[in-house]
């Protein structure tokens, strides 16, 4: 077994999740299988093979200068309207009218 | 009017031609919808002062005889993915159950300045995480072919709208074979765009990097119609291309004679189904007998992909779905004491199982120790991925395959074993790897009557022959 119980709720932790006892277990069996499939990752030798984090960095340089492919188009930095106040906050659980209400944050 | 035929084509000129007005013709959807949908749950949340505001904007502008914009009046499904304004959007999560958007997603406002009508927002696996639609928090879609079993997945509402003929037409995502995996499950065409093609703005992030939005329609040429409505480069997003936008519609009547058809044995293999794999066969005679030139190819690294895909997607995945916290919108745990406990608490409470199950796996490839052997392999073997692909297309113009091993398969068969379900997507993860555009169209049917699919994978950007080449199987 790979992902032991301590290494479940490390990661439940990083995570942000409590996750039950029932979930716990459950989740400790679905990633073991899951992971022991994605190990034939391993069969393949990729020393000399460059990590591809997106498209777009296949295609040239990321400096913009590029039209012809899928490199990222960047836009003049003026300011321009954004989202207002109340509409950005239209959506929040709980807010005082200026700001988003939270529980206390220092722990005792 | 007989909404089941309907096609955008014949939609705009049934209006153009005042056989029926926009708003009549919404209504008859929203009637049909109602009485119809609650078999098939494909609806979440209807917008109809939306969409009749919309269609008297059309109405006036017909009695005006003013020149009509192209989709004019056209009753199109949105993916609750799809961020609407004003208009309830969830993911199919309990955790956005209350979430009203302020602003459009770039695709749905492009739609509707071209005239097209928002009918509702469509059920989907929540945050488009699954491959039969049965991870909604809302609950499953039945497949209008068959109510015993799944749409497919996660565009599986998209899908079903369109096959029941609850919308013209709709919008999907895909990330691992979201839009074309349900449409060959209900027997409609599905279109993914080349990566960056389609705008993502205001599209509820999953995967950034392999996250596509594209068009679930009737026929080829309504895919065409509608990819160029959405396409083109957006200010709003950084990976949106810029690259002209041609006229598919027009392309599609260029002839397929002479094209170079690569056929990778790799996806013929073990686990395809032998009636889906005769079905496929017999689509690629077809190409044959229209003068295509049909080359053996091979894709060496396709069985890879699984796991390639599903390390990089619950990765991407973790980190975008970090910010559902109960702080600024969304689902809060109530009763919880300090801010910790609350960000745990309502993420515990509202999000679903395969959604946690995608949020450990991916935070623990990310994780110290597991990330050279997990995340950086993964996208090194996207590398070679996508190398196999940029070799093939030196020598073919377009690759057919099946779009899924099976037919659509039965409501709860897949549903308690993880790993099952991802192989699903074996035969369609590779194109969201390689950011390449797919199409899955119709091309015969089991004995038992459910709809195959048949996929068409092309170059970065070559849409056109993708298109082209679907319509000589589904003309």
């Amino acid at each position: 077994m790979k992902v032991t119980e301590k290494d479940g709720a490390y990661v439940a932790d990083l995570a942000n999740l409590e996750l039950t006892d029932q979930e716990r277990q459950r989740m400790l069996k679905d990633l073991n299988s899951i992971l022991d499939y994605f190990d034939r990752l391993n069969e393949l030798d990729t020393s000399d093979i460059p990590p591809m984090a997106q498209i777009s960095a296949k295609f040239g340089p990321s400096d913009g200068t590029r039209r012809d492919g899928i490199s990222p188009v960047w836009r003049e930095d003026v300011p321009r309207p954004s989202l207002p106040h109340s509409e950005a906050m239209k959506n929040a659980p709980e807010t005082d009218g200026d700001f988003f209400k939270v529980p206390r944050v220092i722990e005792k | 009017m007989d909404l089941n035929s309907l096609t955008i084509e014949s939609t705009r000129n049934a209006i153009g031609a005042k056989q029926i007005t926009a708003s009549e013709l919404i209504e008859q959807f929203y009637g049909k919808i109602k009485a119809e949908d609650p078999e098939i749950h494909a609806y979440l949340t209807l917008c109809e002062e939306r969409a009749l505001q919309q269609t008297r904007h059309i109405d006036d502008l017909v009695s005006k005889g003013a020149a009509l914009p192209p989709l004019a009046g056209v009753p199109i499904g949105i993916k609750d993915v799809m961020m609407t304004k004003g208009v309830r959007t969830t993911a199919g999560s309990k955790i956005l159950d209350n979430f009203i958007p302020p602003y459009d997603c770039t695709a749905v406002a492009r739609l509707e300045s071209a005239g097209a009508t928002i009918l509702g927002k469509m059920n989907c696996d929540e945050f488009a995480m699954g491959s039969s639609n049965e991870n909604s928090a809302y609950g499953s879609v039945r497949n209008p072919r068959d109510k015993s079993r799944v749409p497919g997945g996660s565009s599986g509402g998209s899908a079903a709208a369109v096959a029941a003929g609850t919308a013209v037409a709709s919008l999907g995502s895909d990330t691992g074979g979201s839009i074309r995996q349900p449409a060959s499950f209900c027997g409609v065409v599905g279109l993914m765009p080349t990566y960056g093609r389609v705008s993502r703005y205001g599209l509820i992030a999953f995967a950034s990097s392999l996250d596509h939005i594209g068009p679930l329609t009737k026929t080829v040429k309504d895919a065409a119609i509608l990819l160029r409505t959405i396409a083109g480069q957006d200010p709003l997003d950084s990976t949106s291309a810029d690259v002209p936008v041609p006229d598919y519609e027009a392309d599609l009547a260029k002839p397929v004679t002479g094209l170079k058809i690569g056929v990778p044995k790799e996806y013929f293999s073990e686990g395809l189904d032998p009636e889906v794999r005769a079905a496929v066969e017999a689509g690629i005679a077809k190409l044959r007998s229209a003068g295509c030139e049909i080359t053996p190819i091979s894709l060496p690294h396709t069985a890879y992909a699984i796991p390639s895909y599903y390390v990089i997607a619950t990765a991407e995945a973790s980190a975008n779905l970090a910010r559902y916290d109960g702080v600024r919108y969304g689902y809060r745990a109530k009763r919880a004491r300090t801010l910790s406990e609350m960000y745990r608490k309502s993420r515990d409470e509202a999000f679903g199982a395969e959604v946690k199950r995608r949020i450990m796996l991916g935070t623990y490839a990310l994780s110290s120790g597991y990330y050279d052997a997990y995340y950086l392999k993964a996208q090194r073997v996207r590398t070679l991925i996508t190398r196999d692909f940029e070799q093939v297309f030196q020598k073919v113009d377009a690759i057919v395959t099946p779009t899924a091993p099976t037919a659509a398969f039965k409501l709860g068969e897949k549903s308690d074993d993880p790993l099952s379900m991802y192989l699903a997507d074996i035969y369609t993860v590779t194109a969201d790897l390689a950011g390449i555009p797919g199409i899955s169209v119709p091309c015969g049917q089991t004995a038992s009557g459910l709809p195959i699919g048949l996929q068409v994978l092309g170059r970065h950007f070559d849409e056109s022959t993708v298109l082209r080449v679907g319509s000589a199987i589904f003309p």
